[in-house]
């Protein structure tokens, strides 16, 4: 089983979760995150004071998917996310050693 | 606070019933305020800053009945320096205020003039934000409202006040009001010092929203306190009462101008400061300029105060909320534009034209000697309150304290609760 983590720009959100839904992807985990990467901040200035902001607002989205459905998801988030632009984020995939649902105590893919 | 109708003595239905309103309009300032300020705070002062505002409402009614309407109105007490305390407790405040003849009861213009004193104290937390101790905030503002606010509103304001008889005009607290917390403001920050991090790290405002609805409850209750300054529900009322709005407008003009050409963006903070500093530049002057002049006096103040809030980086002072800035900048030009734009047609009290009217250089002579007047008197004074403070019971809170907040470490609360986990507590009884 695999953690498929992407860090998207915010608006791309639903986009990101229109096409999970179309191939079939039953759960998704949002958070709100900031960060940067090589696209950098911006200024902000209040009454002539100036300031870098660092950080850009991005949205952290986090799907459980089998070993064989992995490389599907990740090709949809990536290509539903893309704007061709700098800032469009990143996925990264982890394994993950056990899964478990709360309800029914089920384990491992049937858990998903 | 100069007197159109010198022969009134009856009690007028009209006028009395305009000042009750207009105190009431000029109580909202003070909330207005703490909105105003609280918005440009960072989220974890963001109550304590309110809270300042608030209490001084309670603190400064208190001082007020029992001493400082004493001593900023009854008879003078020698030199035209401060009142007597004939007053204190309002045991004879009955009778007439001494030197005016007042269309209105006398308790209307104590609780009217309550308003002021409460607001301009209010003023100073601007410069102290997010470091100093409720206890020490509520100390300093009661010996303050006493001892710098009420003998300041006695020379400009009494009669029997030394600047009232050398001349200055001061149609709502240019000097009273505006230098006066402006003034006091620069000594309160250079005493207790900047911010942790000042100017180093960013303190950008949590919620202009906030700031924008202070910034509007602030311009409504002006109109009180400037159309209000008439006294009497007339020709001046309503001549003030436009200025002041003119000069609000102006100010917003010239700030968001001047900052599109310097900065880029017109931003909506510009647009309340400008405002703001329009406001408390016409605030000496709105009873006594025609409505031309009054748009002119809020730009100037408008681009001036925008340039000022260079100050405080230059020479190293954390006024946090810009009062320097805004109040002391603003209300030195509307005192100074008195001189330059008064006229006799607006109000018979004016007895030298503005040099621009072609009254030569007496009256702004006299309104260049209050600003030095209550500038010397208001900064020093303070500074000594401050100091002495700062000696004793001491006026920051702990360094973790600060870091952690006004609102958690001085009033156990906290001002937002947005996400889920925000809300997870027990309940410890």
């Amino acid at each position: 089983m695999k953690l498929i983590t992407a860090i998207v720009k915010p608006f791309k959100v639903s986009d990101v979760r229109d096409a999970l839904r179309d191939i079939g992807a039953l759960g998704l985990t949002v958070s709100d995150a900031q960060g940067y990467g090589r696209q950098r901040g911006h200024t902000e200035v209040y009454r002539g004071a100036e300031y870098k902001i660092d950080f850009v607002p991005k949205i952290r989205m986090e799907v459980l998917a089998d070993d064989d459905d992995a490389p599907r998801v990740i090709e949809t988030i990536v290509s539903a996310a893309r704007t061709g632009k700098i800032g469009d984020g990143k996925v990264w995939v982890q394994d993950v050693e056990e899964v478990v649902r709360v309800r029914t105590g089920e384990r491992g893919a049937e858990a998903i | 606070m100069h007197l159109l109708l010198a022969e009134a003595t009856q009690v007028n239905a009209g006028d009395t019933a305009w000042i009750v309103v207009c105190t009431a309009l000029v109580l909202l300032m003070t909330p207005g305020l703490a909105f105003f300020y609280a918005g440009m705070v960072r989220s974890k002062h963001a109550l304590a800053m309110i809270m300042q505002s608030f209490v001084t409402i309670a603190v400064v009614s208190v001082t007020w009945v029992l001493v400082g309407y004493s001593l900023a109105f009854d008879h003078d007490a020698g030199g035209g320096l401060v009142g007597g305390l004939g007053m204190a407790g309002l045991t004879h405040a009955e009778v007439a205020v001494p030197g005016m003849h007042l269309s209105v009861p006398p308790l209307a213009f104590v609780a009217f003039q309550m308003m002021f004193a409460i607001l301009t104290a209010a003023l100073l937390s601007g410069a102290s934000a997010d470091r100093m101790r409720f206890g020490a905030f509520v100390t300093f503002i009661a010996i303050w409202s006493v001892v710098v606010y009420a003998p300041l509103a006695h020379w400009a304001w009494s009669p029997q006040g030394w600047l009232h008889q050398a001349g200055l005009l001061d149609f709502a607290g240019g000097t009273v009001v505006e230098i006066c917390s402006g003034a006091s403001a620069l000594a309160l920050a250079f005493v207790i010092g900047p911010r942790r991090g000042w100017p180093r790290e960013m303190m950008a405002p949590h919620n202009l929203p906030l700031t924008l609805l202070g910034a509007g409850l602030l311009w409504f209750g002006w109109i009180g306190f400037n159309a209000g300054s008439a006294l009497s529900a007339g020709y001046l009322a309503a001549s003030a009462a436009l200025a002041t709005h003119l000069s609000g407008v102006g100010g917003m003009i010239g700030w968001l101008v001047l900052e599109k050409r310097l900065a880029g963006k017109a931003t909506t903070l510009g647009a309340a400061s400008g405002a703001v500093a329009g406001l408390v530049a016409i605030t000496p002057a709105a009873g006594f300029v025609s409505p031309l002049p009054a748009l002119l006096i809020g730009a100037t103040a408008g681009v001036v105060s925008l340039f000022a809030i260079r100050l405080k980086f230059r020479f190293k002072y954390d006024d946090s909320l810009d009062v320097v800035a805004v109040h002391y900048v603003g209300g030195v030009v509307g005192t100074l534009f008195v001189g330059l734009f008064a006229a006799a047609a607006v109000n018979p009290a004016v007895r030298h034209q503005g040099l621009l009217l072609g009254g030569g250089l007496t009256q702004l002579a006299r309104q260049g000697l209050g600003v030095l007047a209550a500038t010397a008197f208001a900064f020093t004074a303070t500074y000594v309150i401050a100091w002495v403070l700062r000696a004793t019971i001491g006026l920051r809170v702990e360094p973790d304290d600060e870091v952690e907040g006004l609102d958690s470490s001085q009033h156990a609360e906290s001002a937002y609760e947005f996400t889920a986990t925000s809300g997870l507590g027990r309940a410890s009884r």
